[in-house]
C-alpha cells in the first residue's frame, strides 16, 4: 500500500525519468540501425569481412556493461564527455551493432536465391536489386534485430545512471544507496514494464513494415 | 534469331578446371523454340544462363538478331530477354501487377502504358486482371504463378526469350495445360526461345528445333522428328528411349496421312452390300454408317452382317470411333489399339466424314523416314530402323 502511495506521489518524477529512459535508449539504438543496416548489407558481398565484423561485435556484447562505462570515462574525458549522457549512449550502440548487423546479414544472405537469380534476369543493377527486392524482404528480419538491441538496451541504460545519465536507473542506484526499497523496487519495475510495452509497440511497427504480401509467410515463422 | 559462336565457360573449381560449356555453336531462326535437351549436368543451363550473362561465357559470343552482345550493357541486354525459371521467382514484396510491370518500370516507360500493359498481358494468358493485378504471388496457386511468370517476361515486348525448366515444377495436369497455352501464345507472337528441359516428350512437344547436350558439348541439333528418326549416336539413341517411334506419333498430324478413299454404307443399304464394302475395303471388323451428311451414326459388325439379314439401320450399333485432321497420330494409335481396329475414319469440322487413316499409311511413313535416313550409314541402321513392331500389321 505505501509502495502505491509512493508510486502515485512520485508519478512526474516517474514520468520525466521514463521519458529521458526512452530518449536515450531510441537515439543509440536509432544511430545502431543508421550504422547496422548498412555494415550488415555491406559484409554480405565479403564472406571474411563478415565473419571478423560479426566476430567483432560478438565480443562487444560480452564486455560488462558498468565495465565499457568505466573504460569509455579517461577516453571521453578527452573532449570533456567523460560521463553523462554521451557515455551512455555510445555504450548501447555498441551493444546494439550486434543484434542489429546480425540479423541484417543473415536476411540478406537468406534471400532465395532463385529470387536473386530472377532480379538479375529482369535486368536490376545491384542497388536496385538491394531497394527493390532484398531490403523488403529483410525488413521483417531486421526490425526483429532492432527489437533485439532495443529490449536488451532498457536494462543496460538503467546501469548508466551510474554514470549520471540519467533514465529510470536513478530510482534503482538511489534506492540502493539510500537503503529505499520503495524507489528500488518502483524503479525495476518501471524498467521491465517499459521493456514489454516498447517490445508490442515494436512488434506492432514491424508488422507494418513488412511487406504486404509476405505477411502469411512471416506469420508462419 | 539467336546465334551462339564457340560459346565456352571454365569454371574454377578446387577440384581443377572443369568445362561446363565446350564451344557451343549453334543458330535458332527467329520466331523459333529451341529445346535444349540433355541429363543434369551436360552444360544446357550452363549455356542458356550465359545468353543473358546470369552466367559469364569464359570465351566465345552470342548475336541476337545479329548483334554482337558483348558490345551491350548488362542490364540493357538483360531488359531486352524474356527470362523464365524453374523456381517461378515472382517478387513476394510486390502485386502480380508490380510484378509483370517490373521490366517496363526499369525500361522507364511512363505509368499509364505500362498499366495498360499489365492488363494486356493478363488477358493474353487468360488470366481476369481485375482478380489478380492487385494480389500478391503467395495467394496464387503454383499454376497461376508460372502463368504470371510467363507474362513478367513478356511484359517488355523482347524478341529473345530465355526459359529454365519453366514448367518444371508445376504438377503434370497443369503442365500439360500451361505447355498448351504458352504454344498457342508463341503462334502469335513468334518470339525466339531457347528453352531448357529434362523431359524428352516436352522437349518434343514444344520444340521446333531441339539440340541435345553432353558432358558440355552439343552433341545434335535438328528438328524434333530428324532428331528421332535418325538419332546420330548410341548417347542420343538412349536417351531419346527405345520407343522413340512411338514419340513420332507426337509430331504427325491427320492431315498428314489421311487418304480420302473410305468406305461406308448408308442406313437403307443391305447388310449384303455391307458385307461386300467391308471385305472389298480391306475392313476386318466393320464399317462405319453415314446420314445424309455424311456423318457418322453407328457402325456395322462385320459378324453381324453375315448372319443376319436386313438393312444396315436396324443392325448398326453405337457411335463409331472418329479422328480430325489436326489429331496427331499417338491418339490415332491408341485408339486403334483401343477398339481393335486397323482404320479409323476422320471427320472435319462439321462432322462429316472426310477420309480415312490406316495403320499401313502409318507404318509405311516411319519405316520410309527411317529407310531415307539410314541409307548412307549402312545396312546395320536399316535392319534396326524397320517400323516399330508397335505397329505392325
Amino acid at each position: 500500500m505505501e509502495l502505491l502511495q509512493y508510486f502515485l506521489d512520485n508519478l512526474e518524477l516517474l514520468g520525466t525519468l521514463t521519458l529521458e529512459h526512452i530518449s536515450l535508449v531510441g537515439v543509440a539504438v536509432g544511430i545502431a540501425t543508421l550504422t547496422g543496416v548498412p555494415i550488415g548489407i555491406a559484409i554480405t558481398k565479403n564472406e571474411r569481412a563478415a565473419k571478423t565484423v560479426l566476430y567483432i561485435a560478438s565480443i562487444i556484447v560480452t564486455i560488462p556493461s558498468i565495465a565499457l562505462f568505466g573504460i569509455m570515462i579517461p577516453i571521453l574525458s578527452i573532449i570533456g564527455q567523460g560521463i553523462g549522457y554521451m557515455p551512455a549512449v555510445i555504450a548501447v550502440l555498441l551493444y546494439s551493432q550486434l543484434p542489429i548487423i546480425r540479423n541484417t546479414y543473415t536476411a540478406i544472405n537468406n534471400v532465395d536465391p532463385a529470387l536473386r537469380e530472377a532480379a538479375r534476369g529482369v535486368g536490376m543493377s545491384q542497388n536496385q536489386r538491394l531497394r527493390m527486392v532484398e531490403i523488403p524482404l529483410a525488413v521483417p528480419v531486421i526490425m526483429a534485430g532492432v527489437r533485439t538491441a532495443v529490449v536488451l538496451n532498457i536494462g543496460v541504460m538503467a546501469i548508466a545512471a551510474y554514470i549520471g545519465a540519467g533514465g529510470l536507473g536513478t530510482l534503482i542506484s538511489r534506492g540502493i544507496s539510500q537503503s529505499d526499497p520503495r524507489q528500488l523496487i518502483l524503479g525495476a519495475v518501471a524498467v521491465s514494464v517499459l521493456a514489454i510495452i516498447v517490445d508490442y509497440a515494436l512488434l506492432a511497427l514491424q508488422k507494418r513494415l513488412t511487406p504486404k504480401g509476405m505477411e502469411r509467410e512471416a506469420a508462419a515463422t | 534469331m539467336i546465334r551462339l559462336d564457340n560459346l565456352t565457360k571454365v569454371f574454377d573449381t578446387p577440384k581443377g578446371a572443369v568445362t561446363a560449356a565446350d564451344h557451343i555453336s549453334m543458330e535458332v531462326p527467329s520466331g523459333e523454340i529451341c529445346i535444349l535437351l540433355g541429363p543434369s549436368g551436360c552444360g544446357k543451363t550452363t549455356t542458356l544462363k550465359m545468353i543473358n550473362r546470369i552466367v559469364r561465357p569464359t570465351s566465345g559470343k552470342v548475336f541476337i538478331n545479329g548483334e554482337d552482345t558483348s558490345s551491350l550493357d548488362t542490364q540493357d541486354l538483360r531488359r531486352n530477354i524474356g527470362y523464365v525459371i524453374q523456381q517461378i521467382g515472382l517478387f513476394p514484396n510486390m502485386t502480380i501487377e508490380e510484378n509483370i510491370t517490373v521490366v517496363p518500370k526499369l525500361l522507364g516507360w511512363d505509368k499509364a502504358k505500362y498499366r495498360e500493359r499489365a492488363r494486356e498481358m493478363m488477358r493474353m494468358i487468360a488470366m481476369e486482371p481485375d482478380a489478380f493485378l492487385k494480389r500478391y504471388p503467395s495467394e496464387l496457386s503454383g499454376g497461376q504463378q508460372q502463368r504470371i511468370g510467363v507474362a513478367r517476361a513478356l511484359a517488355a515486348d523482347p524478341p529473345v526469350m530465355l526459359m529454365d525448366e519453366p514448367f518444371g515444377a508445376i504438377d503434370p495436369i497443369n503442365r500439360a495445360v500451361i505447355q498448351d497455352e504458352f504454344l498457342k501464345m508463341q503462334q502469335e507472337l513468334n518470339k525466339t526461345i531457347m528453352f531448357v528441359s529434362h523431359d524428352i516428350d516436352e522437349a518434343i512437344k514444344m520444340g521446333d528445333r531441339i539440340a541435345i547436350f553432353r558432358e558440355g558439348k552439343l552433341v545434335q541439333y535438328s528438328e524434333p522428328d530428324d532428331l528421332l528418326a535418325a538419332p546420330k549416336n548410341d548417347f542420343v539413341e538412349s536417351f531419346l528411349g527405345e520407343d522413340r517411334a512411338l514419340k513420332r506419333l507426337n509430331l504427325v498430324k491427320v492431315r498428314d496421312l489421311a487418304s480420302e478413299e473410305i468406305g461406308l454404307v448408308r442406313p437403307d443399304d443391305t447388310l449384303d452390300a455391307a458385307l461386300e464394302r467391308i471385305e472389298a475395303y480391306g475392313y476386318v471388323n466393320s464399317i462405319v454408317m453415314v446420314n445424309d451428311k455424311r456423318q457418322p451414326v453407328g457402325i456395322i459388325n462385320a459378324a453381324v452382317a453375315r448372319t443376319t439379314q436386313g438393312h444396315c439401320r436396324d443392325h448398326y450399333q453405337s457411335v463409331p470411333v472418329v479422328v480430325t485432321l489436326d489429331d496427331d497420330l499417338r491418339k490415332v494409335a491408341s485408339l486403334m489399339f483401343a477398339n481393335d481396329m486397323t482404320w479409323v475414319p476422320c471427320v472435319d469440322d462439321d462432322g462429316r466424314i472426310i477420309g480415312q487413316i490406316t495403320q499401313r499409311a502409318i507404318t509405311h511413313h516411319l519405316g520410309s523416314r527411317y529407310r531415307a535416313h539410314s541409307k548412307g550409314e549402312g545396312g546395320a541402321k536399316a535392319a534396326e530402323a524397320s517400323p516399330s513392331p508397335a505397329i505392325k500389321e
